[in-house]
């Protein structure tokens, strides 16, 4: 269980303010108009943002003052997701040990991350040898190894068409299910929070409200998101 | 909290060991001071020359880039790009083996004077003020090229084909797009020039000299050695550290252009009809700063060549000294700049603080040492390690500056997504910030190797002349008039510096695993 208790965020003139909890294994979307504070609200969440004041508790327990790479969630960001002089592998093999000691075990893991993420014999190349689907399911598949609770994706599928965002988004949801992974995703595409996420937090006017039900915000939406979805 | 305070750890070292190794030796130097009634009229030419010759210098190595880097940009040649890339040599060629080249040349023996024999007409001389200016000028006016070369590729190629629609001649281009470009580079240049000439000392040494001659680092090495007046020469010491210290608080106020850099070597000519139908005055200009600049190196190779293997034993060991002084001072030029330069980019005071041995020259440094040196042993025993750590220490600032945009970019665009994967410390620096920096780590280690490799300065204060870097051993050389020697140990010299720029330049290329 995520609880953000009375959490502001000030960075300059913008404000945020966020109290509100989401339950262990939900699926939820952020949504609201661009400079709302949809991708802050993550960043702080991920630790590189520090509110000014409140407190974020991940089951009980206090991360606030945690170094990003020790909180129990793992972040997928808009862009560079990946080293791009390390290989598919140590890419992956980061997210097992940060000093890249691999034991076979570990490779192992690797290589059953790679074939749940359709990158099977991937390992050896580099990313810049990837399209940028394959980009996206590495980042995925080493959030994968972390094996983290709580999953945050500002927007990294955004450079990917359609077809294949739909699809990513699809391998998520299932990934997400089959690990109980919290999961919390700022989108721009209503369509993509309907796909994915069962509920929503609004975000708007300096503030984050709790979670919602999807349809029955984007189906009657108030005023604040009106705007933002030309309805 | 904790973590972020021992992040800054490795760069407080840094900054710590690097203002000992600066502020003892001006702290030195300010305690034996004897105060400015000390210094003779001698000093105070010394003070007046280095002063307009160092104007002169920039101004004259401005004034002939002008046309030159025109010349340059607007015509297409075969052998342009490796003119521009050989305009970059300076940076490495050893002060020590150009004189050596401008003595083959315009010496009394050389070709120019030769040729004025033959004609009837009188000799030139190479030595005195004209000389100093001539050497400043030979090593300053490519560094002035490449700026001015830099501040044409800056103008934006739609605003040229504008001038071009607009139907400009040259005259037009020289009003609406020449002088304004010029007019924010040249400043720049002429203060970079300014600076360098400012703390002249090896030019100094072999080619100036004498009342209307000498620099106030020249100045400082003659109270040294051959007045044994220590309280004259760290007054002369203070000086020029106020003269360092003036220059940096103007040059503070601008950023000064970048005279190395890639990108220049791409032809960009211009489009039809802005450029003058008759390529002759822009072929002469070109032809002429060729020669001036290839001509000295060509004679140099030429002479030395042959007696290379004739070189006594004694040159070969000084060459080892020499590249054993150039490996230790690299290695800690990295060790000091590449923390600073990866703080740097969050905290002023990192950045600060790799700019401190501006403020000192080498002989300063010296000097500093040989007094600090002297009260515990005999400071002719430290020679080479007191010239490995000035070696290191002067050439901290260039690599910062190499090393900071390149940091930069790395933090800007991998900070988050390392800490977000809890990489750091020892697995940090081997997997992200190594292969990373891999590039400008090898240029920047280049440029100090070949700096030390060639530096004739603080050994000369310190050698009972048994000690022996290669650069001391060829100024020795050439002291004693064994001409076919010196240019022989002028030519090693120049190869080994050249070598270790390339091959560690090489290196940064090769392991950067892009």
């Amino acid at each position: 269980m995520l609880t953000l208790d009375n959490l502001h965020l000030t960075q300059g003139a913008f404000h945020l303010r966020a109290d509100l909890v989401v339950r262990t294994g939900a699926r939820v979307a952020l949504i609201g108009p661009s400079g709302a504070g949809k991708s802050t609200l993550l960043n702080a969440i991920a630790g590189f943002i520090a509110p000014t004041t409140g407190a974020i508790r991940w089951d009980g327990k206090d991360i606030t003052d945690m170094p990003p790479g020790a909180r129990p969630l793992s972040i997928l960001f808009q862009d560079q997701n990946l080293f791009p002089h390390l290989s598919v592998t140590q890419n992956l093999g980061l997210g097992l040990d940060p000093r890249l000691k691999l034991s076979a075990a570990h490779n192992a893991q690797i290589e059953a991350a790679l074939e749940r993420t359709g990158l099977a014999g991937f390992g050896p190349r580099k990313p810049s040898a990837l399209s940028g689907g394959q980009q996206a399911r590495v980042a995925l598949a080493r959030a994968l190894l972390r094996a983290r609770p709580l999953l945050l994706l500002d927007e990294p599928f955004s450079a990917l068409g359609p077809a294949l965002k739909a699809e990513m988004l699809a391998l998520v949801g299932a990934l997400a299910q089959e690990h109980r992974t919290t999961l919390l995703m700022v989108s721009h595409d209503p369509e993509d929070a309907r796909a994915l996420c069962p509920e929503t937090i609004l975000v708007a006017d300096g503030e984050a409200l709790p979670p919602q039900d999807t349809d029955a915000l984007l189906t009657n939406p108030p005023e604040a998101l009106q705007t933002y979805l030309g309805k | 909290m904790a973590r972020r305070v021992r992040e800054l750890i490795p760069a407080a070292l840094a900054a710590l060991l690097l203002a000992t190794l600066v502020l003892a030796p001006l702290g030195a130097v300010a305690l034996r001071a004897g105060g400015f009634g000390l210094l003779t009229p001698r000093d105070l030419d010394a003070l007046w020359f280095t002063l307009w010759q160092a104007a002169v210098s920039a101004a004259i190595s401005c004034a002939f880039a002008i046309p030159l880097a025109r010349a340059l940009h607007r015509r297409d040649f075969r052998g342009r790009g490796l003119l521009i890339s050989l305009m970059g040599a300076p940076f490495i060629l050893p002060t020590i083996a150009a004189v050596m080249g401008l003595i083959a040349v315009f010496g009394r023996k050389g070709l120019v004077n030769t040729g004025l024999g033959w004609l009837g007409l009188p000799e030139v001389s190479i030595y005195g003020a004209h000389g100093v200016i001539a050497a400043h000028v030979f090593f300053n006016l490519p560094l002035a090229t490449r700026m001015v070369l830099h501040g044409w590729r800056a103008i934006p190629t739609e605003r040229v084909r504008l001038a071009a629609s607009l139907g400009f001649g040259p005259a037009q281009m020289r009003r609406h797009l020449e002088t304004p470009m010029l007019r924010a580079v040249l400043p720049g240049a002429f203060l970079a020039i300014f600076l360098v000439c400012l703390t002249s000392f090896a030019i100094a040494l072999t080619l100036g000299g004498g009342p209307k001659a000498t620099t106030v680092e020249l100045a400082i090495y003659q109270a040294f050695r051959f007045d044994f007046d220590m309280g004259r020469a760290a007054t002369l010491a203070l000086v020029q550290v106020a003269l360092c210290v003036g220059a940096l608080m103007v040059t503070a106020r601008m950023t000064l252009p970048s005279g190395f850099g890639a990108g220049l070597d791409r032809p960009q000519p211009m489009p039809e009809g802005v450029t003058p139908a008759s390529p002759l005055p822009d072929a002469a200009m070109i032809v002429l700063a060729a020669a001036f600049l290839l001509v000295p190196i060509g004679a140099i190779v030429l002479r030395g060549l042959p007696a290379l293997a004739d070189l006594p034993p004694s040159i070969w060991r000084a060459a080892g000294t020499s590249l054993a002084v150039a490996a230790g001072s690299t290695i800690l030029t990295l060790a000091l700049a590449l923390p600073l330069a990866l703080t740097a980019t969050r905290h002023r005071w990192a950045e600060l603080s790799a700019m401190l041995p501006l403020s000192a020259s080498a002989l300063v440094m010296g000097a500093g040492a040989f007094l600090i040196a002297r009260a515990f042993v005999n400071p002719t025993s430290l020679a080479i390690p007191v010239t490995l750590l000035t070696n290191a220490v002067l050439s901290v600032p260039f690599a910062v500056r190499i090393l900071i945009p390149a940091a930069q970019y790395l933090q800007h665009n991998y900070d988050r997504l390392a800490s977000a994967l809890d990489l750091r410390g020892v697995a940090r620096l081997r997997y992200l910030t190594l292969p990373r920096l891999a590039q400008p780590l090898g240029f920047s280690a280049g440029l100090a190797a070949a700096f030390s490799m060639g530096d004739l300065g603080v050994i000369t204060l310190f050698s009972d002349g048994r000690t022996q870097t290669l650069p001391l051993a060829l100024f020795q050389l050439m002291g004693a008039y064994r001409m076919d020697q010196a240019a022989a140990a002028a030519v090693l010299l120049i190869a080994l510096s050249f070598a270790l720029f390339w091959a560690l330049d090489r290196i940064g290329h090769h392991a950067d695993p892009r």
